[in-house]
């Protein structure tokens, strides 16, 4: 019950953030990648903001448990394969072709109107196709 | 606006105390497509309502905060091809990068992870050249 108390508060912190902070606003974020255009500068302010009690508290992770029991995550491998950069790149154009990214695309859902969904139902479907087109991915290059 | 830096700060820290509370709170690194991901394709099975109930807050607090601002214009393009492309894109990308911009762009650069690091540079570079190229040499965004 804890677990899901927590859980809820923070997707709730980060659902009104993102809401708050204009990052559901596709202009806004098309804005910030538009280097040559109007460009708008929010973003970094976004990530610097959140970026700041980010730190803080793995820099609290150190020697304590989390509070709902189990362990912190470990820091993953540094490792920087194909899957990686591939996965980011095809993430970047999407993110610039419509403004949108997982979170905000789930915050905006009640006022973005019917864009928002076609991207949602989009996105869902390309979470469901990415395991086999990782396999195919493998077969024609082998990955790391 | 001249206050949209504010707001983007304010709003920024409200996203970070969001990944404090599930890193201090559960243990777990807040990534929106990882989250989201794991009820797509069955792997987060184990820890569904978890997820379900964190998707819930981030659907529903806007929706609560909403009368109290001024009407909200997300300016998402009207042409579906460019949406589904997007979506699809976006789905496929961040699974297989195992993670978006708040796993690898806000946990993962906090934490100083290489990983995340260079993930969020190369989805902005993509994403410019990507606004860029069909914005200003095509014109359809």
């Amino acid at each position: 019950m804890q677990r899901l108390f927590l859980a809820f508060a923070a997707g709730g912190l980060f659902g009104s953030g993102l809401f708050l902070s204009g990052m559901t606003d596709t202009a806004k974020v098309q804005g910030w990648l538009d280097v040559f255009g109007n460009w708008d500068p929010t973003l970094a302010f976004v990530m610097g903001g959140a970026i700041i009690p980010m730190a803080i508290a793995w820099a609290f992770t150190k020697g304590r448990k989390p509070l709902a029991g189990g362990s912190f995550p470990a820091p993953p491998e540094p490792k920087l394969g194909r899957n990686l950069i591939l996965g980011s790149v095809l993430f970047g154009v999407g993110w610039g072709l419509a403004g949108l990214c997982p979170g905000p695309a789930v915050a905006s859902l009640t006022y973005g109107g019917w864009p928002h969904w076609v991207f949602f139902v989009a996105m869902i479907a390309g979470m469901a196709f990415a395991p086999s087109f990782r396999a195919t991915m493998d077969r024609a290059i082998p990955a790391e | 606006m001249p206050s949209d830096w504010l707001w983007g700060l304010g709003g920024g820290l409200l996203i970070g105390l969001g990944g404090a509370v599930y890193l201090l709170g559960n243990g777990r690194v807040m990534g929106a497509s990882g989250i989201i991901g794991g009820l797509v394709d069955g792997s987060g099975r184990s820890t569904w309502a978890e997820r379900v109930v964190f998707l819930a807050g981030v659907f529903l607090l806007p929706l609560l905060l909403l009368p109290t601002m001024a009407p909200v214009d997300t300016h998402a393009t009207s042409n579906v091809a460019v949406l589904i492309a997007a979506g699809l894109c976006v789905g496929v990308g961040t699974r297989l990068a195992n993670g978006c911009t708040s796993g690898h762009g806000v946990c993962g650069i906090s934490r100083l992870s290489l990983r995340g690091i260079t993930a969020t540079v190369f989805y902005i570079l993509a994403g410019g050249l990507t606004v860029v190229f069909f914005r200003h040499l095509l014109g359809v965004i």
